[in-house]
């Protein structure tokens, strides 16, 4: 790790770079946004956006049910619950009987009420309102460990599997009559965007992590016209958003979650005037 | 069948030696009975065209065909001449696509998911390309390739569809036509490339129709479906049965139905 410190504070010689929150929060942020941006094209041309909103919300409960269950470290069952409550969803998007936007919505509301309830039992919330807006200044290294790893999981995922997952947005039937194993490989994704929103969850905020999701992979449609220009606008526009966020953030003193959100919405403002002149 | 027949057959790039039966299929949603006692008999080089009003379940059929859907009965292929059992592939066309206006998938975005393993976001492959490319020449879309699927006309993507479902060949090529969207002569293309696809290559085809017109003229066979079959044959015989007239009513007969 003090090798990559020495490297950071190299390449890039300002004021901030001397503390080690700030190079820990952009070493987070180098993982992260990438992740993001990679994850938000396939979560936006499915339209997902509620079911990753849903999931953010769920996070409440799985600490609750920690808290309740007297572990020491409530991110187990957070990550496990939202892993169970995002194959459940899915079981019941396949089921096609009620309208999935307002059964998920149904759902989202549900999971953060149960948590918000037991959480703030006694009057003990206000411990875990950081959960709200995130705190990536908090981070510590072995967490950032952590990130890479679900970051590796998720390139590795992504290379083997994107093409199936590509032809089952576009038609699961078709996808179906190629042979692809549509319902396995939906639930993976689901798996994954589970794991990777709760191991960011902490650092960038549950009322904000869905913008970060959607906003860098929406701005990129209104200038890529194939597959490889989408992902490769929506990692850039997610990793130049995470780090002037950061830095804006560190010079305004302001939460860096909702900074990072303001400068992904700016950009997607930015190419929607842009699209014209561009597609 | 002599040899002369046979010899004139295989002229057309089909064998006539494959046959596809679907037995006693059915299939019932909650307490609704979809479909019931359906048997067809299809054949290489044959064009099968179902037909019926909304809801008569021919969408469910095809879906059951593909195995997409819980059903009863089953499916058998045969190869006539030495009694084997392949595996059936089945190639689909399907009515519409999930594609919203402004998504960034391109022609070769859409058939390299299906034949390529190297990951369309990272690279193009030069081999699926060339591939492609090729496939879509046979119908006339080649100059599609690096065009956004979402702003494609109807008879265009219908085509590039077409042409992805039919590579590698299957045995069995489904088609469900669209309603609408698609002008008069993106059909006339449209079914002069089935038919092409039907005299050059070794598969039978079955094919959902709203358009009696068509359905005349291309059509080898006719299945009228309304929960079971009601009428099957030639389109001439189909046309002029009595079940026929039920569903589809004497004021819309051939050629009143545009």
């Amino acid at each position: 790790m003090s090798i990559i410190y020495e490297v950071l504070e190299k390449i890039l010689p300002f004021t901030f770079m001397q503390y080690d929150f700030m190079k820990n929060a952009l070493l987070a942020m180098l993982i992260i946004t990438p992740l993001f941006g990679i994850l938000g094209t396939m979560i936006v041309n499915n339209r997902m956006a509620f079911f990753s909103d849903a999931l953010g919300h769920s996070a409440f409960t799985g600490i609750a049910i920690g808290v309740i269950l007297g572990l020491t470290d409530t991110s187990i069952s957070m990550v496990l619950f939202a892993v169970i409550f995002a194959l459940l969803l899915n079981w019941i998007k396949r089921r096609n009987t009620v309208s999935t936007d307002t059964i998920i919505s149904v759902f989202s509301s549900l999971g953060a009420a149960v948590g918000l309830v037991v959480l703030s039992k006694n009057g003990q919330f206000a411990k875990y309102s950081n959960l709200l807006v995130g705190d990536i200044l908090s981070i510590t290294a072995r967490e950032i460990g952590l990130l890479f790893a679900i970051f590796i999981v998720t390139i590795v995922f992504w290379t083997t599997c994107f093409n199936s997952l590509h032809g089952m947005s576009i038609n699961e039937t078709l996808a179906k009559s190629k042979r692809i194993k549509t319902q396995l490989l939906d639930n993976c994704f689901a798996i994954i965007i589970a794991l990777i929103i709760m191991l960011s969850i902490k650092w960038v905020g549950i009322l904000i992590i869905n913008a970060l999701l959607i906003l860098p992979a929406a701005s990129s449609r209104n200038l890529a016209s194939n597959m490889r220009e989408y992902h490769r606008f929506s990692v850039e526009i997610s990793l130049f958003s995470g780090i002037l966020g950061l830095i804006l953030s560190y010079y305004n003193n302001t939460a860096t979650g909702p900074t990072i959100v303001i400068v992904a919405a700016a950009v997607f403002f930015l190419t929607l005037v842009a699209k014209p002149f561009v597609k | 069948m002599n040899n002369r027949q046979i010899k004139a057959k295989n002229a057309n790039g089909h064998c006539g030696f494959h046959c596809i039966k679907i037995k006693n299929f059915g299939v019932t949603i909650g307490d609704t009975r979809i479909l019931e006692d359906i048997n067809l008999h299809i054949h290489c080089g044959e064009l099968t065209a179902i037909i019926g009003k909304n809801g008569a379940g021919k969408t469910t059929l095809i879906r059951a065909i593909l195995n997409e859907i819980k059903h009863e009965g089953t499916i058998e292929f045969k190869d006539i001449r030495n009694n084997t059992y392949p595996n059936l592939k089945i190639g689909y066309v399907p009515q519409y696509l999930n594609i919203a206006k402004n998504t960034p998938t391109s022609v070769y975005d859409l058939f390299a998911s299906f034949i390529s393993r190297v990951p369309v976001f990272l690279c193009k492959s030069k081999k699926a390309e060339t591939k492609i490319r090729e496939q879509l020449r046979k119908f006339e879309v080649e100059d599609l390739i690096d065009k956004p699927v979402c702003d494609l006309s109807g008879g265009q993507l219908q085509r590039v569809l077409l042409s992805v479902a039919t590579l590698p060949t299957p045995n069995l090529l489904i088609l469900d036509e669209p309603v609408s969207g698609i002008d008069r002569n993106g059909m006339e293309l449209f079914y002069k490339n089935i038919d092409y696809l039907k005299k050059n290559d070794d598969l039978a085809i079955i094919l959902v129709s709203h358009d009696l017109k068509f359905v005349e003229k291309y059509a080898d066979r006719v299945v009228l479906l309304n929960q079971t079959i009601q009428k099957a044959g030639k389109p001439k015989e189909v046309f002029q049965s009595e079940a026929f007239l039920q569903t589809f009513g004497e004021d819309e007969q051939i050629g009143s139905n545009d």
